[in-house]
């Protein structure tokens, strides 16, 4: 009997016993992108947590979602469309721009969260490891809900000027990646340097609305000549709002090569941003 | 003990591990209009910075806030490790936490870790206590699949049941403690590092928090205590480590080190005084001042004579007129366990309230009642009606009861070992009744009523 209870390394272990190793970081950083895998439970949590807060603390709950692109698209029409007679692709205006601010209201949105989710969840940071990575994620991911039900609206316009939706709708998917992965990208370097100069978050604001106007949306790409539309693909938002537009509008001109160039300039911030993030990431709960 | 320098079976294997931190620089996140008006003010400073000119920061902008730290924890043991504010307790948790790296040295960990350095970590006021307890519990790294089968037990563990459905928002903050607690002390990971969490909620609370945390340790769980409560190290812990200014400065049994570390200048000692208002322990309406430990003609010492009463001394200053106050204190002995708890019944300050001033009051513990041993004194102010605490200071004051082996004590002519948690002199008496003659008799005698 006694024998039974002496050694505990004779008891059966199911699993092999994880074995952690700490010591000063190296040069080469990793991306353990697998360890995010592993906690994607975590992320999926983070993510819950923020849709179901958001939707609780405000009166006007999901409204939210669809009160910011609409009455920005009544705005636009009026003054762009209305006044300035601003061209659109010879689409109506008001879908013209609604189309447009969409993806932008996501990616916007999705960009000033994580930008402010490092220094907003510092007190998980000090107190409990877990890849970093998973809090500038799950805040994108969470704005997927907002986007849904603005999308929503976008269909009930469509339906009301009776824009057609051809087959290149199956490509929407992919234009809805590229605005993640964008707002990733530079939510990823903000939320970092965030940690390090607090003026992040008051530089916010004047850049997303600097961006936007650096964006077609009240105005269409085809503005510009080529090659210049090309070059203007730098900003990867422009891929992403003529993409939607292409995608759902069927404006005429493709805007092939110019999204091809937003997709690379988006996956080499991400990628940047990534590298950046992780070799920051350890003295986060230092500095936070 | 582990002893042997084979990593493999140790759960926990530590090696030269020191942690630096640049203070004024780091420590604190910079304004990036610091950083240019620095760089408009210096640009010969920040040229010579980029090439590579600039001399290091000087010695004294960094800190070692651990250095040198080597110690092995084998399956199965549970370990304290004790020291005073900034001997690097939260920050060697820290690292083994992986929440911050080393500057230097090595850890190895075999095993799943837990670590518990705050309860409540993520919880949101928003959310209700089950929605919380699914968010807490997969932060602290429970699967889903973990949390709902352990969802009714965590609920009951905190008897939180009927307002399981309501946002925490709406909890009392003892509730809330509680859940928060009770999903840590759910966790189930073989190596669990815990932070000072035990000073939560009420003492019932606190007491129910220990067991299960001893449960923890019967287990076969590798436990890494750090705390402030020496009577709970010493009760939970078989070894402890005292860490000071950064490193190891003793490794052994618990109820030694926690010995060592009483009687030594770091620790608590026969008497505590606070001369910084600001940073004494009190409210608005009293500050604790001092607690001594004072001999029968009135000394302070940490040496008691067995035979002779000792006085615990409190001074305090009453800030706030109105308030009836009871000065308390608890005994513990070096095991950790509680002797008793005495409160003021003096008649005339029973009842009475207390204008402001500087007020020492006195308890006196007869002579013969305390072992041989360390007795760690824990001092509290409380108003009963309404309730409220005013301060609690653990640990307050430390003594050592003596027995000088003189022949009068409870000892009587014993030298050998004596344990138990009091040890009065009790009045012994004999009765002595001649041999009977007939054996019979004697049975019937102790059958009689």
């Amino acid at each position: 009997m006694s024998s039974v209870t002496t050694a505990p390394e004779a008891s059966p272990i199911p699993v092999p016993i994880p074995v952690i190793v700490i010591r000063p970081s190296s040069g080469w950083i990793s991306l353990k992108l697998k360890e995010v895998w592993n906690y994607r439970e975590l992320l999926y949590f983070l993510v819950w947590r923020d849709i179901k807060v958001r939707y609780k603390q405000t009166a006007l709950g999901a409204a939210w979602a669809i009160i910011q692109p609409f009455f920005s698209m009544v705005i636009f029409s009026l003054f762009f469309g209305k006044l300035a007679k601003m061209p659109s692709d010879g689409i109506p205006y008001p879908i013209f721009a609604y189309t447009a601010l969409v993806p932008w209201t996501f990616f916007a949105n999705g960009l000033s969260q994580s930008s402010n989710s490092l220094v907003d969840s510092a007190n998980l940071i000090r107190k409990v490891y877990f890849p970093r990575l998973t809090i500038p994620i799950a805040n994108v991911l969470s704005g997927l809900v907002d986007f849904g039900l603005a999308f929503i609206v976008l269909i009930g316009l469509m339906l009301y000027y009776g824009v057609v939706p051809s087959a290149r709708m199956v490509f929407l998917p992919a234009f809805l990646l590229l605005a993640l992965v964008t707002a990733l990208a530079v939510g990823l370097w903000l939320s970092v340097l965030n940690v390090e100069y607090r003026d992040v978050r008051y530089t916010l604001p004047f850049l997303t609305q600097f961006w936007m106007f650096a964006t077609p949306i009240v105005y269409p790409s085809s503005l510009l000549k080529e090659p210049w539309r090309t070059v203007y693909g730098l900003n990867p938002m422009v891929g992403v709002v003529e993409g939607f537009r292409w995608a759902l509008l069927g404006t005429k001109n493709s805007p092939g090569p110019m999204i091809a160039v937003s997709a690379v300039a988006s996956v080499a911030l991400l990628i940047g941003g990534a590298f950046y993030f992780r070799r920051m990431e350890k003295t986060f709960a230092d500095v936070v | 003990m582990p002893t042997s320098s084979d990593a493999a079976g140790l759960a926990l294997h530590v090696e030269g591990l020191g942690k630096r931190y640049r203070i004024g620089r780091r420590l604190r996140y910079k304004a990036l209009r610091d950083v240019l008006a620095s760089a408009a003010g210096a640009p010969i400073r920040i040229a010579r910075t980029l090439i590579g000119r600039e001399a290091p920061p000087p010695p004294e902008q960094t800190i070692w806030a651990l250095r040198n730290v080597s110690f092995g924890v084998g399956h199965g043991e549970v370990v304290g490790v004790i020291g005073r504010n900034g001997a690097g307790k939260s920050t060697l948790l820290k690292i083994l936490s992986r929440i911050t790296v080393p500057t230097e040295g090595r850890a190895e960990i075999r095993g799943r870790v837990g670590s518990l350095l705050e309860v409540g970590t993520g919880f949101h006021l928003e959310l209700t206590g089950g929605e919380n307890i699914f968010l807490n519990g997969a932060i602290l790294g429970m699967r889903r699949t973990e949390i709902a089968r352990k969802f009714d037990e965590i609920v009951a563990f905190a008897g939180v049941e009927q307002f399981i459905d309501s946002p925490v928002k709406h909890y009392s903050s003892g509730m809330y403690l509680r859940l928060a607690f009770s999903v840590a002390a759910h966790l189930d990971p073989e190596i669990l590092l815990v932070d000072e969490v035990l000073a939560v909620g009420d003492v019932a609370f606190q007491r129910k928090c220990l067991d299960k945390m001893q449960d923890v340790g019967r287990k076969g769980r590798t436990v890494l205590f750090v705390s402030h409560n020496m009577p709970a190290i010493a009760r939970l812990c078989e070894r402890t480590i005292l860490l000071d200014a950064g490193g190891v400065q003793e490794d052994g049994p618990s109820h030694r080190v926690v010995a060592n570390y009483l009687s030594s200048d770091v620790g608590t000692t026969a008497a505590r005084e606070w001369r910084d208002p600001a940073s004494a322990p009190g409210n608005h309406t009293a500050r604790l001042r001092a607690v001594r430990v004072r001999a029968s003609d009135g000394t302070v010492t940490d040496a008691i004579d067995i035979r002779k009463p000792v006085g615990i001394e409190m001074e305090f200053d009453v800030c706030e007129p109105g308030w009836i106050l009871s000065p308390n204190f608890d005994f513990y002995n070096e095991e950790g366990l509680l002797l008793f708890g005495t409160i003021d019944t003096d008649a005339h300050w029973r009842n009475r309230v207390r204008e402001p001033g500087t007020y020492t009051a006195t308890a006196w513990v007869p002579g013969n009642l305390l072992s041989e041993g360390t007795v760690i004194v824990d001092a509290e102010l409380l108003t009963t009606h309404p309730a409220a605490q005013h301060f609690f200071e653990r640990q307050a004051v430390a003594f050592h009861v003596v027995d000088s082996m003189e022949g009068d004590s409870a000892r009587g002519d014993w030298g050998g070992s004596m344990p138990g948690a009091v040890r009065p002199l009790l009045r012994w008496s004999t009765r002595v009744a001649p041999l009977p003659d007939a054996a019979p008799a004697s049975v019937g005698k102790s059958d009689a009523p």
